[in-house]
């Protein structure tokens, strides 16, 4: 079964007072998602990744991620602020990550909760997933295919459901940090508890996304996610007026899944690839699709340039942010050394409890015949158009008007060289016309 | 439905785009994953085979319900010994592929791995022709 057409909500927006109808996104979206139509960039929600791509390309600012206000914390009797390690690489190195702590403390949080030392905890059930596949592999039993690919960045795990869906199986069946985190806060810190609240501070418009549409898991124990790019101002000034308190307890280990490399870096697997930026992401799963790859352990892929500090929600240059998280890595411990004040998860409860299914976004039809005859009528169609990919249409490639038109959401003349011909053919029949006299005057 | 992809000889990095675009029309079929799996090994060894070795070709293929047919023609030096060329690990590959890291020989046998029809023909000075199946 796969996911219900517009049933995900999607945090992707389009702003419509902002957006001028320009073509510059629908040409970036990997999955080609946006068409620009009666002058606006919409987005087609079943093939909406959540990648952030077009947040970042906008020129007008008009595609932004919906997150939740910083207000939404109030009302709850406890609250906990799970904080993004790519906050910490937002604000230059003299705010030490005590101190972005505190601050967060002085807004108005309780208690902070750093995804970092969840994402140690899941390092480990990594690691941990690996050896139990290759004893179960040994024994001659079913083991995972490799190289196992992470499932930390949600718009990967989108993109394979859409466009690899035959490496569905490579996928870590494990829960990402951010869920990892808001289940330590609130089920072993504060079990049993009512009235307490965990928010995630995001750099990351899919994790607003996997929040309220979980991927592995049937929901998620966040009870509000906040953009990055929304905190930073008030957290910059409330960081001014706090005490420094020794809050940060993650190791570099924690940290550095932030950036590219850090997730295999502190996996310390070698046989692996790290690659960044959606495009990139595609190469290689297009590679490994292909059986072209290699013998790998592992791929830690990212859809933003850098990894999460590249995310759209940021407010920092994705490469200034990460030599100063580089520089908070070497002032850090090399990893946590005991999980303090809780039980940590075991490997079981980290595992996904929900299977991850293939969207079908992009099939024409559900009967093959039918869809056959409809790719027929596209081949043909692409041949007649000319094939710039100019984007006037609204669709990001001639292949893909083609495609809209055999499906029945645009024609023809929406390429403005096609409606030339016609105005030409029209003109000339015209003149013919015109050239005709009325018998009586014929001379 | 039929599709043609003309395979560049001097184009190494274009090596892959005929694979890539089998598996975009596959995808749109609603054609399983197992499936389109084997159909993008199969088709992107054959790609490689006809650049490295038969600067380039055309591969042909032709989708019905009963399943994928690919069509491979090149018009390189032939293969002299075809049991031999199916052996896993023989290559005649040139130096210069295997620093890229092809040329271990995997090549063939991976195609007929990958398929549930594998047939080839060659003639030394002519050229090759492999014709896969892959049941739908």
């Amino acid at each position: 079964m796969s996911e219900q057409a517009g049933r995900v909500p999607h945090s992707v927006r389009l702003d419509e007072e902002k957006c001028v109808g320009c073509t510059t996104c629908i040409k970036k979206c990997p999955t080609e998602a946006i068409r620009v139509r009666k002058g606006k960039a919409n987005i087609i929600a079943e093939r909406c990744i959540d990648c952030g791509e077009c947040i970042r390309t906008c020129p007008h600012g008009a595609k932004r991620a919906v997150s939740d206000p910083v207000s939404i914390i109030d009302g709850y009797r406890v609250k906990v602020a799970i904080p993004a390690p790519t906050l910490y690489s937002q604000y230059d190195e003299g705010k030490s990550v005590d101190k972005v702590l505190s601050g967060l403390l002085e807004l108005g949080f309780d208690e902070v909760f750093e995804v970092a030392e969840a994402a140690e905890i899941v390092t480990a059930a990594t690691k941990e997933l690996l050896a139990r596949d290759a004893a179960a592999a040994a024994r001659g039993e079913r083991s995972l295919p490799r190289p196992i690919i992470s499932s930390a960045c949600p718009a990967v795990v989108r993109l394979v459901q859409l466009r690899f869906p035959s490496l569905i199986p490579h996928l870590a069946p494990l829960i990402p940090p951010m869920e990892a985190a808001a289940r330590i806060a609130k089920y072993k810190i504060h079990a049993g508890e009512e009235g307490v609240g965990v928010f995630f501070i995001t750099p990351c418009a899919g994790k607003v996304t996997v929040t309220r549409e979980p991927l592995g898991y049937e929901r998620s124990a966040l009870d509000g996610v906040i953009g990055l790019r929304d905190i930073y101002l008030p957290l910059r000034v409330a960081m001014g007026k706090a005490p420094e308190r020794k809050l940060a307890r993650a190791g570099r280990k924690g940290l550095e899944w932030a950036r590219v490399e850090g997730e295999c870096d502190a996996l310390g697997e070698r046989r692996s690839i790290s690659v960044d930026g959606i495009s990139n992401v595609i190469g290689v799963l297009e590679a490994l699709e292909n059986g072209n790859i290699g013998e790998l352990e592992y791929i830690e892929a990212l859809a933003c340039p850098a990894g999460c500090l590249g995310g759209p929600l940021t407010v920092e240059n994705p490469y200034i942010a990460k030599t100063r998280l580089r520089n908070r890595e070497e002032s850090a411990a090399e990893a946590l050394v005991v999980p303090r004040g809780y039980e940590p998860p075991t490997f079981e409860e980290l595992r996904w409890t929900v299977p991850v299914r293939s969207r079908n976004a992009l099939v024409l039809d559900p009967d093959m015949i039918k869809a056959m005859l409809m790719m027929e009528e596209i081949e043909v169609r692409a041949e007649g158009l000319p094939g710039l990919d100019c984007g006037s249409c609204g669709a990001p490639s001639c292949r893909a008007l083609a495609e809209d038109i055999v499906r029945g959401t645009a024609v023809e003349s929406d390429c403005v060289f096609k409606l030339r011909d016609k105005v030409r053919a029209l003109a000339k029949e015209l003149m013919a016309l015109e050239e005709i006299q009325p018998p009586g005057l014929d001379r | 439905m039929k599709l043609r992809f003309d395979v560049s000889g001097d184009d190494f990095s274009l090596a892959g785009k005929a694979s890539t675009e089998l598996k975009r029309t596959l995808s749109r079929l609603g054609i399983g994953p197992a499936i389109i799996r084997k159909a993008s090994i199969a088709m992107y060894e054959g790609e490689i085979n006809m650049v490295i070795h038969a600067g380039g070709g055309v591969i042909e293929t032709d989708i019905e319900a009963g399943g994928i047919t690919m069509t491979l023609t090149d018009h390189g030096p032939g293969i002299p010994d075809i049991s031999l060329a199916m052996t896993e690990g023989w290559s005649t590959a040139p130096d210069r592929f295997r620093e890229m890291g092809f040329g271990a020989g995997m090549g063939l046998p991976n195609m007929k791995r990958n398929c549930d029809e594998f047939e080839i023909e060659s003639e030394v000075g002519k050229g090759t022709k492999v014709r896969m199946v892959i049941n739908l």
